[in-house]
C-alpha cells in the first residue's frame, strides 16, 4: 500500500499522458497515447523486431562493458601497485577522463565501420577510465595497516594484492562500474542512432524517420526501462557482493 | 565523474626550491602526453596504418590551425559552448531549486521522488529524437536534451547535501531566531555546497557529451556536426582534429569547474585540504 502511495506520481503521469493526447491538447502526431504505444509496442514485440534489435545492443553492450572492466581494473590496480605505472598513465587518465566520450563515435566508425565492432569499441574506450579511476583509488585507500600486519604474517606480494588490496579496492571499483554501466547505454544508444543497421537506438531512429512515432515512442520507453533495469539489479549485486562489509 | 582525487598535488607555500619542484613535477606530468602524441606520429609515419585509419598528428595539427585561420574553429565551438552551458545553466538553476523544494516540502518529494529515482539511471538521450519531434532540430531542442539531462545528478546532489546538513547548525540559528528564509541562505545552501558542486561538477561532463551527440544526430553547424559532417566525406583528418578539439574544450571545462570550486569554496575546510586538480 505505501509502495503504491511512493509510486502514484508515475501513473499519474501516465494517465496526464493518455489524458493530453486524447483530449487533443497536443497533436497526436507529437504524443501518441500511451495506450496507443503500448499498442505498438505489442506488435513490435510480436513481430520479433524488438528481441532482434533488442539482442544486437544488448550484445554490445555486454561485450564492451566486460572489456572496459577487465582492462580498466587491471590498470587501476596496476597504477596503484606500481608507482612508475602510475607516473606513466596518471596524466593521461587525467586528460582524457574529462573528454566527453561521444566525441569517439565517428573515429570508432572510421575503425571498424557500421557494425557491432565499432559500437564494442566505443564502448570499452567510453567506459574504462571511471572502472580504473574507481579501482586505482579504491585500492590507494587500502589500509596500510592491513598490508603490513598481511606482510608481517609472511604473505607474499602476490597475495598482499589478491587478498587485501583487490578487497578493499572493490566497493570503490564497483562504483566505478555503476558509472560504466549508465555510460554505456548513453554511448550505445548515440551510436546507434547516428550510425548502425541495426539496435534498438537504430530502430527509433528508422520509426522516427517513417512517422511510426507510436512505435517509436515504444522503442524509446523500452530502452528507458533497460537502463533503469540494468542500474536497478546491479545495485542488488553491489549489495551482494559487499555483504562482507559492516 | 569529478573525482580525480588520486591527482592530488600538494599546495605548499611557494618558497624558490618548491617551485622548481613543482615545475619538474608539470614536466613529468607532461611528459606522458608528450609521448603519446610522438608514438601517434610515430605509428602514423611508420605505414602500419593507413593515413586514412590515423593521419599524422601533425597533419592533424596543421588541420586544427586551418580551421582557426577560417574561423570555423571558433563558430563551432562557440556554439556546442552555447548549447552546453546554456543546457547546464537551466539544469543547474532547476535541478537546485527543485532538490530545495523537495528536501522543504513534503508533497514535492513525493511527487519528485519516484520520478528522478526512475529518472536518473534512464539513458536519457534515448529521447532525443522526441525532442527534435517537439522541438525541432536547431538549438532549442539540443538545449532541452542538455538540460534534461544535466538535472537528475543536480538534484540528487542538492538534496542529498541538504539532507546532511549538520542539525546542531539548523538547531543554533533557529535558537538564535532566525527565518526560514535565512535558515536556507545563511546556513542550508552555504553548509550544502560543496555536495551541490560537486553535483555540477558530474553534470557539466554530461552537458558537453549529450550537446555533442545532439549536434552529431542533427548535423549543422557545432563541434560534433562538424566531426559527422567529416566522417561523412571520409576526410579522416577532419574527424581526429573535431577528437582533439572536443577533448581540450572538455578538459579546459573542467578544470575551469574545478577552479570555480576551490574560489566559491575558500572558507570551507575542504580548501585547506591538497586541491582536488
Amino acid at each position: 500500500m505505501s509502495s503504491l502511495l511512493r509510486y502514484l506520481p508515475l501513473v499519474l503521469i501516465a494517465v496526464a499522458w493518455e489524458a493530453t493526447a486524447r483530449l487533443g491538447l497536443v497533436s497526436q502526431l507529437a504524443l501518441p497515447p500511451l495506450s496507443q504505444v503500448a499498442l505498438a509496442w505489442m506488435e513490435l514485440f510480436k513481430s520479433g523486431e524488438l528481441f532482434v534489435n533488442g539482442a544486437s545492443s544488448l550484445w554490445r553492450a555486454g561485450a564492451g562493458l566486460t572489456l572496459a572492466v577487465a582492462v580498466g581494473a587491471t590498470l587501476g590496480i596496476a597504477m596503484a601497485w606500481w608507482r612508475t605505472v602510475n607516473a606513466a598513465l596518471g596524466p593521461l587518465v587525467e586528460m582524457l577522463y574529462p573528454m566527453p566520450k561521444s566525441a569517439l563515435i565517428p573515429v570508432t566508425v572510421l575503425w571498424l565501420g557500421f557494425g557491432d565492432g565499432s559500437k564494442i569499441l566505443l564502448i570499452f574506450l567510453g567506459c574504462m577510465l571511471p572502472v580504473t579511476l574507481g579501482t586505482f583509488n579504491g585500492a590507494r585507500g587500502s589500509d596500510q595497516a592491513l598490508v603490513w600486519s598481511a606482510r608481517s604474517m609472511g604473505a607474499n606480494r602476490l597475495s598482499v594484492l589478491w587478498d587485501v588490496v583487490v578487497p578493499s579496492a572493490l566497493p570503490e571499483m564497483l562504483n566505478g562500474i555503476r558509472t560504466a554501466l549508465a555510460l554505456a547505454f548513453i554511448l550505445l544508444v548515440s551510436a546507434e542512432l547516428i550510425v548502425a543497421r541495426e539496435g534498438l537506438g537504430y530502430l527509433i531512429g528508422y520509426l522516427g524517420a517513417n512517422g511510426t512515432y507510436d512505435a517509436m515512442f515504444a522503442v524509446v520507453l523500452t530502452v528507458a526501462f533497460l537502463g533503469f533495469a540494468a542500474d536497478r539489479a546491479f545495485q542488488v549485486l553491489i549489495e551482494r557482493l559487499l555483504i562482507w562489509r559492516d | 565523474m569529478a573525482r580525480l582525487a588520486g591527482f592530488r598535488s600538494k599546495s605548499a607555500p611557494a618558497t624558490q626550491p618548491d617551485a622548481a619542484m613543482r615545475a619538474l613535477g608539470a614536466a613529468g606530468r607532461l611528459a606522458p602526453i608528450v609521448l603519446l602524441a610522438l608514438a601517434w606520429e610515430a605509428l602514423a609515419a611508420s605505414g602500419t596504418v593507413t593515413p586514412f585509419q590515423l593521419p599524422r598528428f601533425s597533419a592533424v595539427l596543421t588541420r586544427i590551425w586551418t580551421d582557426a585561420l577560417t574561423n570555423d574553429l571558433l563558430l563551432n565551438t562557440a556554439l556546442t559552448l552555447y548549447r552546453a552551458l546554456v543546457g547546464f545553466g537551466i539544469a543547474a538553476v532547476a535541478g537546485i531549486l527543485l532538490g530545495v523544494g523537495m528536501s522543504r516540502y513534503g508533497a514535492v518529494r513525493w511527487l519528485l521522488d519516484p520520478i528522478v529515482s526512475v529518472g536518473f539511471p534512464m539513458p536519457k538521450i534515448a529521447f532525443l529524437p522526441v525532442m527534435m519531434l517537439w522541438l525541432g532540430v536547431y538549438d532549442r531542442s539540443k538545449i532541452a536534451m542538455v538540460a534534461l539531462d544535466a538535472i537528475f545528478p543536480v538534484i540528487t546532489g542538492t538534496v542529498a547535501g541538504i539532507a546532511g546538513v549538520d542539525r546542531q547548525l539548523l538547531w543554533s540559528a533557529r535558537n538564535m531566531g532566525a527565518t526560514e528564509r535565512e535558515l536556507l541562505w545563511q546556513i542550508v545552501l552555504p553548509a550544502a555546497s560543496p555536495q551541490i558542486i560537486t553535483a555540477l561538477q558530474v553534470a557539466l561532463p554530461i552537458a558537453l557529451i549529450v550537446a555533442v551527440v545532439a549536434e552529431m544526430l542533427m548535423g549543422g553547424y557545432g563541434l560534433g556536426g562538424a566531426m559527422v559532417h567529416a566522417s561523412r566525406f571520409a576526410d579522416s583528418r577532419g574527424v581526429f582534429a573535431g577528437i582533439v578539439e572536443i577533448a581540450v574544450v572538455g578538459y579546459l571545462l573542467v578544470k575551469a569547474m574545478a577552479l570555480v570550486r576551490r574560489r566559491l569554496l575558500i572558507w570551507h575546510q575542504e580548501a585547506q585540504l591538497p586541491s582536488t586538480v
